[in-house]
C-alpha cells in the first residue's frame, strides 16, 4: 500500500474508488461498462501477479496460461457436459490452483532468469494444448456458445449486470490479497523476496510459501479466466498466448509491482492508453511502448507510487517549514 | 537525463494529443453523414491480412466521397485495430456502435476474432459483414440474423477442388495437410466434403510447416497408390511436398490450396512447381479470364485504383474482401435512399439480404438462408506451367 493512501486516506480512497465505480454503468454506455468490465476481469489476474512477482519476487511469463486453463475448464465443463457455470467455475479454480500448486516444486527449483524461461515454456505449452487438443478445446476454430451465469432466473446477460459483478469478485479479491499481505504469510513473502537464504535461516519454508502463492495467483487467473468466457460467451487460443502474459506483467510493473491497489490502476492504464492511442492509427504500438518505457524511467516503482512521491514532494514544498 | 526524458514526453503527447483534438472537433461539424465502421487486424498476427483492406476501406470511402458521395452526403469509415485480439476487438466494436453511432461494422480480419463479436454485434442489433474465411461465423443463419461474410469458405475451396478431381474421372485420393491453423481448418473441409462428392480419401497424413523434409509421409502415400494426391498449407511446407514427391517419382497429379497463391511458392519449390494444379480467388489471375467472365471488369478495374496509389502488384485478395463488404454495405444504404426510406442500421440489414453484386470475391447472391451467396465459380483453377500461372479452366 503507497503511504499516500494510507489510514483515513486509505479509506477515503477506496471509498471514491467504489463510488466512480458504480455510477459508470449508470451512464448507459455500454462502450464504457465495457472497458471497465475488461480492466476488472484483467485487474484481478494483476493482483496474483503482484502478489507472486512484487510480493514474493518471482518471475512469471506464462500467468496467461493459467488464465486460459480457467477459461477453458469453466466453458468445456458448462457447455459441453452441460454443469452448472457457477460449479463450473469453482472447478475451474480448484483445477487450475491444484495445476499450478503441482508444477510449483520442479518450477521453484529455478531462480531469476531460468525462472522466467520455465514459466514462458510452461505458458508456450499450455497455449499449444489449447489449440491442438481440438476435440476439447474446438483448437483453432474456437469454442462457441458458452452459457452465461445466472442466479435464480436472473442473468449476468448484459453489460451492466456482468459489469457489478466482475467489479464485486474484484473487490472481494483485493481485499484477501490485502489481508494476505498483512499477515504472517506476507511476512513471509517479504522476506523470501529480500533474502532467500536469509529467510530459510528464520525458519520459514520458502518452497511451499512460494508454491502457495503461485497456487493463489492461479486460482486468480483462473477466476478472471472463467468470468471473460462467460462475458464473451466464445473462446479460441490467441487471447491466452504468451503477447497476453506479457501484457499482464507490464500491468503489474505499470501498476507498481508491490501494491494490491495499484494491479487496477496498472491494467485500467495499459487499457485505458490502448483505447486512447486507437485514434492513431497506426503509430499506436510505438507509441505505447514509447510510454512503458517513460514511466519505467521516471517512476520504476510503478506510476501509483511515483505520484505518490510527487504529491508528497508538492505537500512539502507548500507546507511552510 | 530525467529532465530531457521528461521534456520528450512532454512532446510526444503534445504531439500526439493535436490531431486527436483536430479530429474531435470535425465530428461536431459534420453530422451530415453516413457513419460506417472497420475493425481490422493492423497490427498482430493478422496485420498483413488487415492492413491492404483498410488501404481499400481509404481508396473506396475517398472516391465515393469525391463523386458526391451518397445522395449529396459523405460517406465516413471509423477504422479500428483490433491487435488480432478478441478482447480488443469487442472493446472496438462496442466503442463504434455507442460511441460513434455506426450504421454497420466491416470485420473483423481473422476468423477467430470475427466469432467473439458475434455477441455483441446481435445484442447491439446491427450489421456485420466478415472479412474472414471460417463457415461458422454465418451458420446457422437462423442464429447469425446480423451477420454476413464475403470470403469464400473453405469447403468450397475444397469443393472445387472434388468438381475438378470429377471431372478428370479420379475418386482415389491421398491428402497431406499442414499441422498450423490454415492446414487444420483446410483438413476438416477435405474430410467433411467428401460426403457431398464421389471421392474416397485413401490416405490422410500430416506435415509441420517448418520441416525440411517429407519423404517419410511421401513414402506412406505413395504405398496406398492413390490416383491423385492434395496438400494442404501455405507456400513453405507445401514447396517441400512439391520437391520431395518429384524426388521420390510420384508422378500423380498434384493439387494444393489457395495458401500457394504468391511467386514465393515457384521460387521455392523451382521446377517441380510446375504441374501443380490449385483453385484461387479471381483477383491474381484476371488478366487471364475469357472475356466473358463477369467479374473480369470489376477486378481489372480494383487492381488498377489500387495498384495506382499502393504500388505495382499489391492488390491482394484480402483487400477485395474489404471492396466488397464496403460495396455490400454502401449499395444498402443507397438504396434505402432511392425508396426513401430512412437509413437504418435494421434497414440496411434487410438489404444486406437481397443484395446482388458483381464483387472482388465472387458473385454474391445473398438470400435469407445464404448470408454469404457465393458458388464454386468464385474461384478458378490455375496451373503452374514453366514457372507461371495458366488458367486449368
Amino acid at each position: 500500500m503507497p503511504h499516500f493512501i494510507r489510514g483515513r486516506g486509505k479509506m477515503l480512497a477506496i471509498a471514491t474508488l467504489v463510488v466512480l465505480l458504480s455510477i459508470v454503468p449508470l451512464l448507459g454506455n455500454n462502450y464504457y461498462t465495457s472497458v471497465l468490465l475488461i480492466i476488472g476481469i484483467h485487474a484481478i489476474v494483476t493482483v496474483g501477479l503482484c502478489l507472486l512477482m512484487g510480493y514474493t519476487g518471482q518471475v512469471s511469463l506464462g500467468h496467461a496460461a493459467f488464465y486460459g486453463i480457467g477459461a477453458y475448464i469453466a466453458a468445456i465443463l458448462s457447455k459441453t457436459y452441460h454443469v452448472d457455470p457457477w460449479l463450473a467455475m469453482v472447478v475451474a479454480i480448484i483445477a487450475t490452483a491444484a495445476f499450478a500448486f503441482a508444477i510449483g516444486f520442479p518450477v521453484f527449483r529455478l531462480r531469476g532468469n531460468y525462472l522466467a524461461m520455465a514459466t514462458l515454456g510452461l505458458g508456450i505449452i499450455i497455449w499449444i494444448l489449447f489449440r491442438e487438443l481440438d476435440w476439447i478445446t474446438g483448437g483453432q476454430s474456437g469454442f462457441l456458445d458458452i452459457p452465461t451465469l445466472s442466479i435464480g432466473g436472473f442473468a449476468f446477460d448484459s453489460d451492466f449486470r456482468f459489469y457489478y459483478l466482475v467489479w464485486g469478485f474484484c473487490l472481494a479479491v483485493m481485499f484477501i490479497s490485502q489481508n494476505i499481505v498483512g499477515s504472517r504469510m506476507g511476512r513471509a513473502m517479504r522476506a523470501i523476496r529480500d533474502s532467500e537464504s536469509a529467510s530459510q535461516s528464520l525458519g520459514i519454508n520458502a518452497t511451499l510459501v512460494k508454491v502457495k502463492i503461485l497456487a493463489l495467483s492461479a486460482a486468480y487467473a483462473a477466476l478472471a479466466g472463467s468470468l471473460y468466457a462467460y462475458y464473451v460467451g466464445f473462446i479460441d487460443p490467441p487471447p491466452f498466448g504468451f503477447l497476453f502474459s506479457i501484457r499482464l506483467v507490464v500491468m503489474a510493473v505499470v501498476g507498481g509491482l508491490a501494491s494490491i491497489w495499484g494491479a487496477i490502476f496498472g491494467a485500467a492504464s495499459v487499457r485505458l492508453l490502448t483505447e486512447f492511442l486507437h485514434p492513431f492509427g497506426d503509430i499506436d504500438v510505438v507509441l505505447f511502448g514509447l510510454i512503458i518505457v517513460v514511466v519505467m524511467i521516471l517512476s520504476p516503482q510503478g506510476v501509483i507510487r511515483g505520484l505518490g512521491d510527487l504529491w508528497r514532494r508538492i505537500s512539502r514544498r507548500l507546507t511552510p517549514s | 537525463m530525467k529532465k530531457v526524458v521528461f521534456i520528450a514526453l512532454a512532446l510526444i503527447l503534445v504531439i500526439g494529443i493535436t490531431p486527436l483534438m483536430a479530429c474531435g472537433g470535425e465530428e461536431g461539424e459534420t453530422t451530415e453523414e453516413y457513419i460506417i465502421g472497420a475493425v481490422l487486424a493492423l497490427s498482430g498476427h493478422g496485420s498483413s491480412l488487415g492492413e491492404p483492406e483498410k488501404q481499400t476501406l481509404e481508396m473506396l470511402e475517398d472516391e465515393l466521397n469525391a463523386a458526391g458521395g451518397i445522395d449529396g452526403k459523405n460517406i465516413k469509415v471509423i477504422i479500428y485495430d483490433t491487435e488480432t485480439d478478441s478482447t480488443t476487438a469487442i472493446i472496438a466494436t462496442k466503442r463504434l456502435i455507442e460511441q460513434d453511432n455506426v450504421l454497420a461494422v466491416m470485420g473483423a480480419t481473422t476468423s477467430g476474432v470475427s466469432m467473439a463479436m458475434l455477441d455483441t454485434i446481435t445484442d447491439a442489433q446491427v450489421p456485420l459483414v466478415s472479412l474472414a474465411a471460417s463457415d461458422e461465423i454465418i451458420q446457422p443463419v437462423e442464429q447469425r440474423y446480423w451477420i454476413f461474410k464475403t470470403p469464400q469458405t473453405n469447403s468450397q475451396v475444397v469443393g472445387r477442388l472434388y468438381q475438378y478431381l470429377e471431372s478428370q474421372d479420379i475418386d482415389e485420393v491421398a491428402i497431406i495437410s499442414a499441422t498450423d491453423g490454415f492446414g487444420v481448418l483446410g483438413h476438416g473441409a477435405l474430410v467433411g466434403e467428401t460426403e457431398n462428392w464421389d471421392i474416397t480419401i485413401v490416405a490422410d497424413e500430416t506435415f509441420d510447416p517448418d520441416d525440411t523434409d517429407m519423404t517419410t509421409q511421401l513414402t506412406v502415400i505413395k504405398g496406398y497408390t492413390p490416383e491423385a494426391v492434395i496438400c494442404w498449407g501455405t507456400d513453405k511446407g507445401s514447396s517441400v511436398v512439391a520437391k520431395n514427391m518429384q524426388t521420390l517419382q510420384m508422378d500423380m497429379p498434384l493439387l494444393m490450396s489457395h495458401g500457394i497463391a504468391s511467386m514465393d511458392f515457384i521460387d521455392a519449390a523451382g521446377d517441380a512447381a510446375n504441374g501443380v494444379i490449385f483453385p484461387v480467388g479471381k483477383l491474381p489471375v484476371a488478366e487471364l479470364l475469357p472475356d466473358t467472365d463477369p467479374q473480369k471488369d470489376v477486378l481489372l478495374e480494383y487492381k488498377a485504383d489500387f495498384e495506382e496509389l499502393y504500388g505495382e502488384g499489391s492488390a491482394d485478395t484480402f483487400g477485395g474482401h474489404a471492396w466488397d463488404a464496403f460495396k455490400l454495405v454502401t449499395n444498402a444504404i443507397q438504396d434505402l435512399v432511392d425508396e426513401g426510406a430512412d437509413v437504418t442500421s435494421a434497414g440496411i440489414r434487410d438489404k444486406l439480404e437481397t443484395a446482388q453484386l458483381t464483387g472482388i470475391s465472387g458473385v454474391f447472391h445473398m438470400s435469407a438462408t445464404d448470408h454469404l451467396g457465393l458458388g464454386p465459380d468464385a474461384l478458378t483453377l490455375v496451373e503452374i506451367v514453366d514457372g507461371e500461372w495458366t488458367s486449368a479452366e
